[in-house]
């Protein structure tokens, strides 16, 4: 038996410790904004984050979570949450929408250890997020507004 | 001809459905299927202006004011929910901010696709096109009711009453209802067939800047794919499928697999053995725990590469004639020069970001429920209520947002809902069924972009005309062996097959086109612009080359022979000039290139300009001009074609599904790398201004792609690349 804190509440979750967090929040928990689309660490997809760093969560055993406090698309808050959310809205970066809880939950994490990153700072922090419906421009124009909003 | 049978027919929806909400079921009883894919231009292709007026089955207004519009169709990411519910809006004179969008149920005689006769559908870029003047007919139609409503209530002239912004009003009484106040009185109001439509310099909406109606739901976590439904004691499933095409199951043990935790059964189904388990990682482990054997004797064993090699030889034969004008043999014979090339593409795979997966339940009232990207609800109804044995009114469909799709949600075998529909039928229909493919599942599930081989020789006088164009093709016709052969093939060739090349729009006075269909065993389906992802590049490159050998600028060689392609034209131009087309200080190893196309009605052009040499090819910038008739939603349009180019960008770089005595090698990311971040070069989309009626833009953005970038590495490198994706390992420094 686990105890997971998921946005803020506990949750006692039986599995083995080898299952990724990414099928114990969708499919025990049913919080499906963390999305899954290769399950191999390529996609980032699944990006969720663990004391405030976005991790894979297809590739974080629930046994390895310990007292990590994790949260999701549906509970990330805060200034720079709402500055990234509100820059995807602006521009409508969104297309099919499948790969963006991702794509936020990485730019989140960016923004808030660099509020002012250049575009190689996004390469870096985005590049392992895929967006098959080539949303790409957009993001990168989304981070810097939502960048502009910080400052 | 497809024939569905429905044998009950419902009473069409009241017209107080609009108020009280949700249409009744209606039957057709029997299908034509029909696929305009050039859109409503086509020869033969409907008058969508005839469409009657039923604004009962498009338009919901409640009494808090919300407007809710119907959507028939599929919204995979093109945002065609914004944009059809614009439509209707727009004519409605709807507050904008009210209006919200649900997915139409299943029923082909309300929500069929007008370009695709009495089937519910999505695809070929037909949603706008198919349903502008029957939205804007709802729309009006529903205005006119509101106010017919408030000029019984108010004793006034209806023509004093006007209507913006969900307000109905009368200046001279000073009177005004919002629309919630209006709607119960408007629904009792006759329907009228042929309301007044606006006239375009009315439109508060259409052509405007409208924010996307999904972009909330879609930053926010809440927007509900196929992947997340979740209904109550619901169970996931995944299925050991035969690693080789056309493999069936010859038996299997399941000892350890039923050892797994959570695992709860399994059952053979025909496409394989599925392990049925309380969530989908249960249900992945216990796959690997189970052991099954394949009776191969019918299966696809050949290599990818052996497939070519035959396309090859097939090639040097004759093929069935698609498409002849004059002698081309005789005038290649007399011409004072002679080119010929040869393009080779490879399978693709659609690889959308959610991978297919479908959740289907017994209902109480002995009725079956199905929550999917639905993107072909009528095959989709029929084949599962075929599997389930019962018939297609006893199957509701419940239409999700899909995590991308690329035509792979629109499959005529309904693949993967059969594979669902079989499994809860094979378990006995215990709880719903979570049918979830995994990522390597649904790479090596099948239904590619057919792999395609095309032969060109042309001759040119010496001036650089054409004088003759032989083309030969060798691909597997997507509609050959599908319920829609006998309507989509005729004398042997698939348009979707010989599309974009058989019709050139290029005026050559000597041209044949043949075709040869293969028949390999694996199957094939369109992907993102279907016939046009290979006749385009075969196309467009080799009409630079003889631009070249012509000695001719590539934008003006393509516009001597656009003469009668007034909007091709069009596009040409004003791609070249906002790209500064030969303005550019081009150094060596960095280049324009050039390429215009028509896909489904829609005309595109775009200039890539790129770095190239030593095994590596950048793009820096891809300047495209589009002329889509009215653009419903210009920002949506300009998406679209960003996306087109990310989407295909990797395609053209590296992506290929390759088999190895018939086993397919790539079956996730790793080694079929969609386009990252990094590579993604600036997209610049100019709208040609247009008052004709819209036509798609999810597709038409992708065909032009590959031959800018192949055209422009040569332009930077004297090395032409011609076929997909480009072999960058022979590309060599300048
Ligand atoms: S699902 Fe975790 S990286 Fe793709
Ligand atoms: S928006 Fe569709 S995958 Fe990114």
């Amino acid at each position: 038996m686990f105890k997971l804190t998921v946005n803020g509440a506990t949750h006692e979750v039986d599995a083995d410790p080898d299952m990724p967090l990414l099928w114990v929040l969708r499919d025990r928990l049913d919080k499906t904004g963390t999305k899954y689309g290769c399950g191999i660490a390529q996609c980032g997809a699944c990006t969720i984050h663990l004391d405030g760093q976005p991790v894979r969560s297809c590739q974080t055993r629930i046994g390895d979570v310990g007292e990590g406090k994790i949260t999701t698309i549906e509970g990330v808050s805060g200034r720079v949450a709402e500055a990234v959310q509100g820059a995807w809205r602006k521009l409508d970066v969104v297309q099919c929408g499948y790969c963006q809880s991702g794509q936020i939950m990485s730019a989140i994490g960016l923004l808030s250890t660099n509020p002012k990153p250049s575009d190689a700072d996004i390469d870096g922090a985005m590049d392992g997020n895929i967006c098959r419906c080539g949303t790409y421009q957009r993001i990168r124009a989304a981070i810097h507004e939502a960048a502009r909003s910080l400052a | 001809m497809l024939k569905i049978r429905q044998p009950t027919t419902e009473p069409r929806a009241s017209r107080r459905a609009f108020l009280a909400g949700g249409a009744a079921a209606a039957g057709a009883l029997m299908i034509g299927f029909r696929l305009d894919l050039r859109g409503a231009r086509a020869e033969g292709a409907p008058d969508l202006s005839a469409v009657k007026a039923n604004p009962n089955a498009f338009v919901r207004i409640a009494a808090d004011d919300t407007v809710t519009v119907i959507v028939k169709h599929l919204d995979m990411g093109q945002g065609n929910t914004t944009g059809l519910a614009t439509i209707l809006a727009d004519e409605l004179d709807a507050d904008w901010s009210k209006v919200r969008t649900e997915f139409a149920p299943a029923d082909a005689a309300l929500y069929n696709n007008l370009l695709m006769g009495p089937v519910q559908g999505t695809g070929g870029s037909t949603a706008i096109a198919n349903s502008w003047m029957q939205l804007r007919k709802a729309g009006a139609a529903a205005r006119e009711m509101l106010v017919a409503a408030a000029a019984l209530d108010w004793k006034v002239p209806a023509l004093q009453i006007t209507v913006e912004n969900g307000v109905v009003r009368h200046a001279a009484s000073n009177r005004e209802a919002s629309f919630g106040k209006l709607a119960a009185a408007a629904a009792a109001m006759p329907v009228p067939q042929e309301p007044r439509l606006k006239d375009l310099s009315q439109w508060r909406l259409i052509g405007q800047t409208v924010p996307r109606l999904d972009s909330v739901a879609k930053t926010s976590g809440s927007a509900v794919y196929a992947l997340d439904i979740r209904r109550p004691n619901q169970v996931t499933a995944v299925v050991a499928h035969p690693p080789r095409f056309g493999a069936t199951v010859k038996g299997f043990d399941d000892k350890a697999a039923r050892k797994v935790a959570g695992v709860i059964d399994v059952v053979a189904i025909p496409t394989g053995v599925a392990v049925i388990a309380r969530d989908t990682w249960a249900a992945m482990k216990g796959r690997e725990a189970l052991s099954v054997t394949w009776d191969e004797s019918l299966a696809e064993s050949r290599s990818s590469d052996a497939i070519l090699a035959e396309y090859r030889e097939t090639a040097k034969r004759p093929g069935l004639v698609a498409s002849q004008r004059g002698d081309a043999e005789a005038g290649i014979k007399g011409a004072a020069k002679v080119l010929e090339a040869e393009f080779s593409f490879p399978y693709l795979a659609h690889a959308a970001m959610e991978p297919l997966n479908a959740t289907i339940e017994r209902a109480a009232d002995g009725g079956y429920d199905i929550y999917a990207g639905l993107q072909f609800q009528t095959v989709e109804q029929a084949t599962a209520a075929a599997v389930l044995g019962t018939t297609p009114d006893k199957v509701r469909l419940h239409t999700t947002w899909a995590g991308g799709s690329f035509g792979r949600r629109a499959t005529p075998s309904a693949d993967y809902i059969a594979e669902a529909a079989a499994i809860l039928k094979a378990w006995g229909a215990k709880a719903p069924v979570h049918l979830v493919w995994t990522r390597e599942d649904d790479m090596a599930g099948g239904y590619y972009r057919p792999t395609v081989y095309h032969k060109i020789r042309a001759g040119l006088d010496a001036k650089g005309s054409v004088t003759g164009w032989q083309h030969v093709m060798v691909g597997k016709s997507i509609m050959i062996g599908s319920p829609f052969e006998a309507m989509l093939v005729k004398n042997g060739v698939d348009g979707t097959t010989v599309e974009g090349a058989s019709d050139t729009p290029y005026a050559l006075p000597a041209y044949r086109f043949d075709v040869h269909n293969a028949r390999e065993g694996v199957p094939v389906l369109w992907w993102r612009s279907v016939g046009h992802t290979h006749t385009a590049q075969a196309m467009e490159v080799f009409v630079d080359e003889l631009a070249h050998a012509a000695n001719v600028d590539p934008v003006a060689y393509r516009l001597a022979l656009l003469t009668n392609a007034p909007r091709l034209s069009g596009v040409l131009k004003l791609a070249a000039e906002k790209a500064g087309w030969g303005k550019g200080a081009s150094g060596k190893g960095r280049a324009m290139g050039v390429a215009a196309h028509e896909s489904f009605g829609s005309y595109v052009a775009m200039v890539a300009d790129v770095t190239a040499g030593s095994g590596s090819v950048k793009v820096n910038r891809i300047v495209a001009a589009v002329d889509v008739g009215i653009a419903v939603n210009p920002d949506i349009v300009r998406a679209q074609v960003e996306g087109a180019v990310g989407f295909a960008l990797s395609s053209v770089l590296r992506n290929r599904v390759t088999l190895k005595d018939g086993v397919v090698q790539e079956t996730n990311f790793d080694a079929y790398e969609p386009t990252r971040l990094t590579e993604m070069p600036v997209v610049e989309v100019h709208i040609m201004p247009s008052r004709a009626a819209p036509t798609g833009i999810g597709e038409p953005g992708v065909p032009v792609l590959a031959p800018s970038i192949s055209n422009a590495v040569f332009a930077a490198t004297g090395q032409r690349l011609r076929s997909l994706p480009l072999d960058l390992s022979g590309l060599k420094g300048v």
